[in-house]
């Protein structure tokens, strides 16, 4: 009935467009840095890029992909991204198997993964125990601190509590062994829920900037997030102190706006298998029954 | 009947050594995880120690001083850490309340839209900026915000209005760091509620109708109270982040101009520590936020499980 009513008629139209504007507006800053990328520096320090390239050409793309700093730190960090998502789903979905059985001391062990949500030494306590470690400058600074995550733990867990513990005991009555049941019945079952997790923990790792500061001493060691925010923030952080060089630093917006595109190539094109999953993962750990 | 292997239900009945022969794959399978943990997060916990000590890093913390309470005493004297405790709470605070209700809003604003093709393409685009990393988005907004930026160029020639400084000036600092919080995510926020605005039963609906009731009293008095429970689990849980103002954010926004209303605690305790050397102070400052948060934490799970039954796992 409502929908026939002149006043909801008026609200959808408006709901329409401001939604459709909201959503653009989240996809535009993406497609101007694209538009910036393709453009020439006269272009762009003429304000004449909005979102579409003006004087199309690619030279910020080959003059990235020149810079030998720029295609190590992404070496680095297709690298970390494997290594790092690896160990974490063998340390997660290990535990999250183990933990969604009964056994004593269970409730233990739980919380002891749970209080790690909770309670953090922070920053510097962190940061000294890497060092002494002998961490600093090697991978293993990047991949392991962070491996372990309660919260994907969870996750983990509430998707192989959905596998019927039927065919679990079946696989016992057969001679199975916890491993075997691990191996060939629970990791492929729940394939859809270990990509999801496997996705964000792919995300967090090519996303993350400030571990590689903090324990890299030469920036040739910097993952490529760390990389650009040297590039990106810091860069202009200089540029902003320095006005004179301000014109200077504009003409290499298009080297700045080719750089982070190119870093977030990888985030756009896992993203519509990220956003199939997601939207489940995010509910399943957000509702309880 | 013998009973099956998996039947280990009953809790502390069996003896231990009982136990161990069954499930012992499953106390195997916790190691990774658990020396995961008790090195990168009980090990640190360990240092907290450092907060008593007046921490030099060529003594380590067997051989450095113990000062007891100095550390926190000045975290209280100095006025620039007093700030970032205020600045973290008001730019956090703000964030959770327009962080809940925006996509409370949003959320039924997009059920609305009856076009499934159009729903979701709205749906894919706007969580795509909470995939960007926050340098990514800096960079984004650097360039957009900055004096010759995009959208003051619009502001100068659309408007006529003198170029603003967003980044660099203390009063705009805190509206701009809020607002591109809530760019950034407010996507993922909306689809825990619109999961729940998903799941209400249409006869609901259907039954208000009969009653004459029009759509936004549907919402009113349908949709809103549907979505209470979980509004509120997520606005007590949110109260445990309330110390959270979000470094990745502020670090990569902010600089010395901006300070005295942008500074929060983590960034406070970057540049006290890694950058000035004060070690102990700045575990002093990080544990003071721990443990208020430990706290709020344990209150607020406690809340939600109370109100809504809300359970972690």
């Amino acid at each position: 009935m409502y929908h026939k009513s002149k006043g909801y008629k008026i609200f959808s139209f408006f709901n329409y467009i401001c939604l459709i504007l909201i959503a653009l507006s989240c996809f535009l800053p993406m497609l101007h840095l694209l538009a910036q990328s393709l453009s020439s520096k006269s272009a762009i320090n003429g304000n004449l890029v909005s979102f579409w390239p003006v004087d199309f050409n690619m030279d910020a793309y080959a003059k990235t992909f020149r810079n030998t700093n720029f295609t190590g730190s992404m070496q680095i960090s297709v690298f970390r991204t494997v290594l790092g998502t690896l160990i974490s789903m063998f340390v997660i979905t290990t535990a999250g198997y183990a933990l969604s059985k009964d056994f004593r001391g269970r409730n233990v062990l739980m919380w002891i993964f749970i209080f790690t949500m909770l309670f953090s030494g922070g920053l510097i306590p962190s940061y000294i125990l890497v060092t002494k470690l002998g961490f600093k400058d090697t991978i293993w600074s990047l991949v392991l601190p962070g491996a372990f995550g309660a919260y994907n733990l969870i996750l983990i867990m509430n998707f192989f509590k959905t596998i019927p513990k039927a065919l679990e005991e079946a696989a016992f009555i057969d001679g199975a062994s916890f491993f075997v049941i691990f191996r060939k019945i629970y990791l492929p079952l729940s394939l859809p829920g270990l990509a999801t997790v496997g996705l964000f923990i792919m995300v967090g790792h090519w996303n993350a900037w400030f571990d590689g500061i903090l324990y890299m001493s030469s920036t040739e060691n910097y993952p490529l997030a760390s990389f650009l925010q040297t590039v990106v923030v810091q860069g202009s952080a200089q540029s902003m102190a320095l006005s004179q060089s301000e014109a200077a630093a504009l003409s290499e917006q298009s080297i700045k706006a080719a750089q982070i595109f190119i870093s977030t190539l990888p985030i756009i094109l896992v993203y519509p298998f990220l956003q199939k999953y997601f939207v489940k993962g995010i509910v399943l750990g957000a509702v309880k029954e | 009947m013998q009973p099956l292997k998996t039947d280990i239900r009953k809790k502390g009945k069996d003896p231990w050594s009982k136990e161990l022969k069954k499930s012992w794959p499953l106390y195997v399978l916790c190691i990774p995880a658990l020396v995961c943990v008790l090195i990168f997060a009980y090990g640190p916990m360990v240092g907290l120690v450092m907060a008593f000590q007046d921490y030099k890093p060529w003594l380590g913390i067997s051989g450095s001083a113990w000062i007891g309470w100095d550390n926190f005493a000045r975290i209280f004297q100095y006025k620039e850490a007093t700030q970032a405790i205020t600045n973290t709470l008001i730019i956090a605070v703000i964030k959770i309340v327009v962080g809940i209700v925006v996509p409370i809003i949003m959320a039924i604003l997009l059920s609305e839209i009856r076009n499934m093709g159009i729903k979701k393409s709205i749906q894919t685009l706007v969580y795509l900026p909470h995939f960007l990393s926050w340098v990514t988005v800096a960079g984004i907004m650097i360039d957009l915000l900055g004096l010759d930026g995009g959208i003051n160029h619009m502001l100068t020639q659309v408007f006529g209005i003198q170029p603003v400084y967003f980044l660099g000036d203390p009063v705009l600092f805190r509206p701009t760091v809020i607002i591109s919080d809530l760019w950034k995510n407010f996507g993922f926020g909306m689809i825990v509620y619109l999961a729940v605005i998903t799941g209400i039963d249409p006869s609901y609906y259907e039954a208000a109708e009969i009653d004459g009731a029009s759509r936004w009293q549907q919402i009113r008095h349908v949709t809103l109270p549907s979505m209470l429970p979980m509004i509120i689990v997520i606005a007590t849980l949110s109260l445990g982040n309330i110390l959270d103002a979000g470094f990745d954010q502020i670090f990569n926004l902010y600089n010395p101009l901006v300070y005295s209303t942008g500074d929060i605690i983590d960034t406070y305790v970057y540049r006290s520590s890694l950058l000035n050397g004060q070690y102990g102070f700045g575990t002093a400052v990080g544990l003071f936020k721990s443990g208020i948060s430990f706290v709020l934490i344990v209150i607020s799970y406690r809340i939600a499980y109370k109100v809504a039954n809300y359970k972690i796992f």
